[in-house]
């Protein structure tokens, strides 16, 4: 099975994606369908700040609880408050509806990170 | 929605609910006004049931359960040994219902059985003092961490805040560790399911107050390198902690002492053949060595030069952790069980538990791929869902496995039959087992299929749990 891995977007060995023209953050389609039904999503809050690779929050499936990361050090700028009551968001759209945080954070951050190239092997 | 009982709690249209107290015994209490509204209400909403209804409402409930009395219940690490009932006898004798806020005098054959409890328990692991204070084995951890700060308080200024717990541990150590304030270094396991030296070293240092293990170790393996390990740990300056979740494999046979740990807690109702929690009242007792027994809760009992049985705060105790002395009448049925066993019997049960275990593992389709093992194993579903198989075993009657842990195994079955069970029921067991493996994929997806209660719809539960029946359709 192949997963959408979009070329706009950087990643991280842990799963997570970031939108470098956005600050958007979010966890992959692999790293959903690895973690399979998640219920319950603890995230940061707005105004909070992140180191890069801090734990940015938790994701509980049914399976598992696993932690978040921050691809980003940077400022939280926004929350999505979707993800409380319809964390099943992150199973349906993990690079759309089910968005995490918005980081504020300096481009050369974005160094440490995958290009889709690279995390499309590294899920391979 | 389907009911396997119904919840018929509610007054039916036009009903009133009786009041389950008479006017006389009502008392009228005055709300403390800074509660907010939605935390208060004008009616409590009592159940309203005739007592024949109530009855039959428990006893169906109780019918549809399953227990170690029902059947094997092979729930790995969880040594869900049979309670015997000479325990049930020995904690209702009227002697052992003493109110525990009476003078050391009437108390001394209360006092004498903890005094000799602590002895017993300090025999077989290998500790010099023990208290029976905490309520649970998870309490017992964490009274473990507070006595090991302590004792790093007093001994060398208290710098150091890690506590190293191998990845294939109980969560209870990680939260242990964590609520006695310590940063967790989570030590990867070996590739033969052991303690990884070469790792442990890297972990260890001047911040290491202590490693929590388990030995045999939740894989069944027995720790090979334990002395090595204890004398890296104590050379740190750190200290040895032994889960005692284990402890059944070495019951009379080898002791945590011996190996080098100086803090150990007792898990009774795994041992000891108290029943488990069920969020009743649990005991959790810890085993320290010398260096540490000043350090112990308080109070603790001990035995004067005249004989008498006394309390006493220990010199630099870490305070109470529950109240009195812990939860005498669990304390009763442990003391009753090593009692009635002795050395002899003690050791025999854990040659069983280790026997069964390896006999059961020898009659499983399912591999086994970590060896040899003590009291539990941990087979591999392989190409099934664990969680499937766990299901599909309702359907034959016993009760599953602990699955999908530890991680180092794919689809853990983790399998622990204990010394309780006999040939046969282990045979039955293993016929369940394999009739599982044999089953296509339909019938597991399916499972359980034969049990009052179907499958769950764990994924609802979880995003909209329902957790009153005035939830309920």
């Amino acid at each position: 099975m192949s997963f959408d891995v979009p070329d706009d977007l950087q990643y991280l060995e842990s799963h997570e994606w970031i939108d470098p023209a956005t600050g958007r953050v979010g966890i992959s389609e692999f790293a959903q369908d690895e973690l399979g039904d998640v219920v319950f999503v603890e995230l940061p809050s707005v105004g909070d700040a992140l180191d890069q690779h801090d734990e940015l929050g938790v994701v509980e499936s049914i399976k598992a609880v696993s932690d978040l990361y921050a691809p980003v050090s940077g400022e939280v700028t926004a929350v999505n408050d979707a993800l409380t009551n319809e964390p099943e968001l992150v199973n349906e759209a993990p690079f759309g509806d089910g968005w995490l945080v918005e980081i504020d954070f300096d481009s050369d951050d974005l160094e440490a990170t995958l290009d889709s190239d690279d995390y499309r092997a590294q899920i391979a | 929605m389907e009911h396997y009982e119904q919840a018929r709690y509610a007054p039916a249209e036009g009903e009133t609910n009786e009041p389950l107290l008479s006017e006389n015994d009502q008392t009228t209490v005055s709300v403390d006004p800074s509660l907010p509204d939605d935390l208060t209400r004008d009616t409590v909403e009592l159940p309203s049931l005739e007592e024949p209804e109530l009855a039959r409402h428990y006893v169906r409930l109780s019918q549809q359960n399953y227990g170690v009395d029902s059947g094997p219940y092979p729930l790995g690490s969880c040594t869900m040994k049979y309670n015997p009932r000479f325990t049930e006898d020995a904690a209702a004798l009227p002697a052992a219902a003493v109110h525990p806020d009476r003078s050391e005098t009437a108390l001394q054959g209360t006092l004498a059985v903890m005094h000799d409890l602590q002895d017993y328990l300090g025999r077989i692991g290998g500790m010099d003092a023990v208290t029976l204070q905490p309520p649970a084995g998870a309490a017992g951890e964490f009274t473990g961490i507070l006595i090991a700060e302590a004792y790093h308080e007093a001994t060398d200024g208290g710098h150091r805040n890690e506590v190293i717990v191998p990845d294939a541990a109980h969560g209870t150590n990680f939260a242990s560790a964590a609520l006695g304030g310590y940063d967790v270094i989570e030590l990867p396991s070996g590739d033969d399911g052991r303690v990884d030296l070469d790792a442990l070293e890297a972990a260890l240092g001047e911040n290491t107050a202590a490693l929590m293990l388990t030995n045999p170790n939740t894989l069944g393996l027995f720790e090979r390198d334990i002395e090595p390990i204890a004398e890296m740990v104590h050379d740190a300056g750190g200290l040895l902690y032994y889960d005692g979740a284990n402890l059944n494999a070495l019951l009379g046979r080898a002791r945590p002492g011996d190996m080098g740990f100086d803090i150990m807690h007792f898990n009774v109702h795994k041992t000891f053949a108290t029943p488990h929690g069920g969020g009743g009242p649990g005991a959790g007792p810890v085993g320290v060595t010398d260096e540490l027994a000043g350090f112990l809760p308080d109070p603790h009992v001990r035995q004067s030069a005249g004989g008498d049985y006394e309390l006493y705060t220990p010199p630099r105790s870490i305070g109470k952790v529950h109240g009195f002395q812990g939860n005498w009448p669990v304390l009763v049925k442990a003391f009753a069980y090593i009692d009635r066993l002795g050395d002899s019997g003690l050791a025999d049960a854990s040659a069983k538990a280790v026997l069964n275990a390896n006999y059961l593992a020898d009659q499983l389709d399912y591999e086994i791929p970590l060896g040899p093992f003590h009291h539990e194993f941990v087979a591999s579903a392989g190409d099934q869902d664990a969680a499937d198989v766990a299901k599909r075993m309702l359907d034959y009657g016993v009760h599953p496995p602990t699955t999908k842990w530890p991680e180092l195994v794919a689809e853990a079955l983790m399998t622990e039959p204990t010394e309780t069970e006999s040939k046969r029921t282990l045979d039955d067991l293993a016929d369940a087992f394999n009739a599982v493996a044999g089953d296509d994929d339909a019938a597991l997806a399916d499972a359980p299929s034969r049990t009052t209660a179907r499958r769950i719809d764990q994924t609802a539960a979880a995003r909209n749990p329902r957790l009153s029946w005035h939830d309920l359709d």
